[in-house]
């Protein structure tokens, strides 16, 4: 088999991807390739066809296509590798690349592998509905890439399982398409998208949400032609007698993502209880030497300005992995406190001023985020409302963490904890 | 009655208080800034939205073409713009950025194409 050399090799064609080559490239490292399965670069945002990408970084509300089309143009001038229709299916701890291309099977030695695979959806298996299985019942996402890339109508009458950002987007989509849909049933107590999503795909169309909702039952013999619904208990249980039957020939699942972390379990890469993705610290390191993660594989984000940003802050550190210059890795732990769903990294040095990002576990008014190091509150932001919605970037001053007690060399040093409470 | 509702100008997402009856910026509370504000009173005299769809391609490497409008027209008139885009057939090449309906219903918004979509045949993903 064919064995190539090269200082870096980025997994994914996605905004994480083509973020972290074009600031490698303007960082000076110029042996690098990227590798997607696709035959265009762009991800998911390919499929992603209403605006709103980019208000953060380029100040104008862009459709999916055209904010990737900024990134693969800026790629292309600077000349960057792009192999498409090009599959990783291999990665190992020693950061062998195995590539599945229409030329045969490719092998990458990399001082330095990318992680940037974005994220999957979670589907009706791990739901566990009970009932027949009929044709009609898609993922969002799925029915996204029917509907905007191949020209299918996936049904005319629709009910939406969860209340996450692209079943709503496509709630909309299918209701200007001419469709029928019936309502986004969300199980949880509050809506799991962000409230833009909320207001401007289901108010505006007098879509309903049903918070303490779920779907129950399935019928229909080949294709779906109704759903059951019920309200659910605290316990997040169906409560008897509360079943409900709509009927409709689509439902539609937004129940979901979790980072694609096939790879990153071949290569041994350990994975975040709470995210699903690598466990990484300030410089994106993953615990396997000379690989790194950012993107939707880390952390599934819901603004793509950011996914950007974290690949460009990752872009810098590998660069100064190659050259030599990062500092050995940290053992400062970050810990999750009292409201916060998760944060990231899991780990830091803490010589270097770095950012966390984090969610809040559930939606809240008028709460303080509070950082802290051993005893020592170092860092205190007020927030009006937080929603698990919204992932939270927070600055951290390397000077502003806690001196370790003279003597302490020995001992492990103190975590960070953050919190989110009133 | 006091109208709440979530400001959609930037991530941050203010929860705004307005109170329709009174008149003036003091009907507006809540907001972080002065875009926030602006956006609740066009909201309460005369909400706007964009949207997107796709536009049919004859002869190109996809059946269709993503569109989007460029600046957002009232609430009202959204279905009779779409019904506008929805009457156009384009033959490829479409380029990214293309103008398909300029100035739509004389309310200063156009309607582009989103990406470029190349004569030819269909790949696999246009299936
Ligand atoms: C269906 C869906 C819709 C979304 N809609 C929105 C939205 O409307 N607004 C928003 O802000 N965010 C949205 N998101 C979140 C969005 O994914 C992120 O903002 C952003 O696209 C993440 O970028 P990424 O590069 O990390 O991942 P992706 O965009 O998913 O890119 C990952 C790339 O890696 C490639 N890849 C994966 N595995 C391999 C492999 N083994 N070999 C080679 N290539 C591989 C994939 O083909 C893909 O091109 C959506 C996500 C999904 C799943
Ligand atoms: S009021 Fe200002 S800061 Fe608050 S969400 Fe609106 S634009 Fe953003």
């Amino acid at each position: 088999m064919k064995s190539e050399k090269k200082a870096v090799v980025v997994i994914g064609a996605g905004p994480a991807g083509l973020a972290a080559a074009v600031a490698l490239k303007k960082l000076g490292v110029e042996d690098l390739v990227v590798l997607e399965r696709e035959d265009a670069p762009g991800g998911i945002l390919r499929q992603c066809i209403h605006d709103g990408f980019g208000l953060t970084r380029f100040g104008e509300s862009l459709s999916g296509p055209e904010y990737a089309g900024r990134f693969v143009d800026e790629a292309a001038k600077l000349g960057v590798d792009f192999r498409t229709g090009a599959s990783v299916i291999g990665l190992d701890a020693g950061r062998r690349v195995t590539v599945a291309t229409r030329e045969g099977l490719v092998t990458y030695e990399a001082e330095a592998v990318i992680l940037a695979m974005g994220c999957r959806e979670r589907t009706r298996g791990a739901l566990a509905i009970p009932g027949s299985r009929p044709s009609g019942v898609y993922t969002a996402g799925v029915a996204q890439a029917y509907m905007n890339l191949h020209n299918r109508m996936v049904g005319r009458r629709a009910v939406i399982l969860g209340s996450g950002d692209i079943g709503m987007i496509m709630a909309r989509r299918l209701t200007l398409e001419g469709a029928a849909v019936e309502g986004v049933y969300e199980i949880l107590p509050h809506a799991s998208g962000l409230p833009r999503n909320v207001a401007q795909c289901l108010d505006d169309f007098g879509i309903p949400l049903r918070l303490s909702h779920t779907v129950v039952d399935l019928r229909g013999s080949s294709r779906l032609e109704s759903v059951t619904v019920a309200r659910v208990d605290e316990n997040l249980i169906p409560i008897p007698g509360t079943g409900r039957e709509i009927p409709c020939d689509t439902l539609i699942l937004s129940v979901g993502l979790i980072p694609e972390n096939e790879l990153s379990l071949q290569a041994g890469v350990a994975l975040h209880p709470r995210t699903r993705g690598p466990l990484v610290d300030e410089f994106f390191r993953t615990s396997v030497e000379g690989i790194f993660a950012a993107g939707n594989v880390l952390q599934v984000h819901d603004l793509v300005d950011f996914v950007s940003l974290e690949a460009e802050n990752l872009a810098r550190a590998v660069a100064r992995h190659l050259a030599g210059s990062l500092p050995a890795g940290g053992g400062i732990e970050v810990r999750a406190g009292e409201g916060v769903g998760y944060v990231l990294p899991a780990r830091v040095g803490g010589k270097e001023d770095f950012t966390l990002s984090l969610r809040a576990r559930r939606p809240d008014r008028d709460v303080a985020l509070r950082i802290s190091h051993g005893e020592r509150i170092i860092k205190t932001i007020k927030f009006r409302r937080v929603l698990p919605a919204e992932m939270l970037r927070v600055q951290v001053r390397a000077a502003d963490l806690a001196p370790s007690a003279a003597g302490s060399e020995s001992r492990r040093p103190e975590p960070l904890e953050v919190s989110l409470t009133c | 009655m006091l109208r709440e509702f979530t400001c959609l100008v930037c991530p941050r997402g203010c929860v705004l208080e307005a109170d329709p009856e009174k008149s003036g910026d003091g009907r507006v509370k809540g907001a972080a800034c002065p875009k926030g504000l602006l956006y609740a009173t066009q909201e309460l005299d005369d909400p706007r939205r964009t949207f997107s769809t796709s536009v049919r391609v004859l002869a190109g490497e996809s059946p269709l073409v993503p569109v989007r409008l460029t600046k957002p027209i009232p609430r009202a008139a959204i279905g009779e713009a779409l019904a506008l885009i929805h009457a156009i057939t384009l033959t490829a090449p479409v380029q990214a950025g293309q103008v398909l309906l300029s100035d739509i219903l004389g309310l200063g918004s156009e309607a582009i194409a989103v990406r470029s979509v190349e004569a030819g045949e269909r790949t696999a993903e246009s299936l």
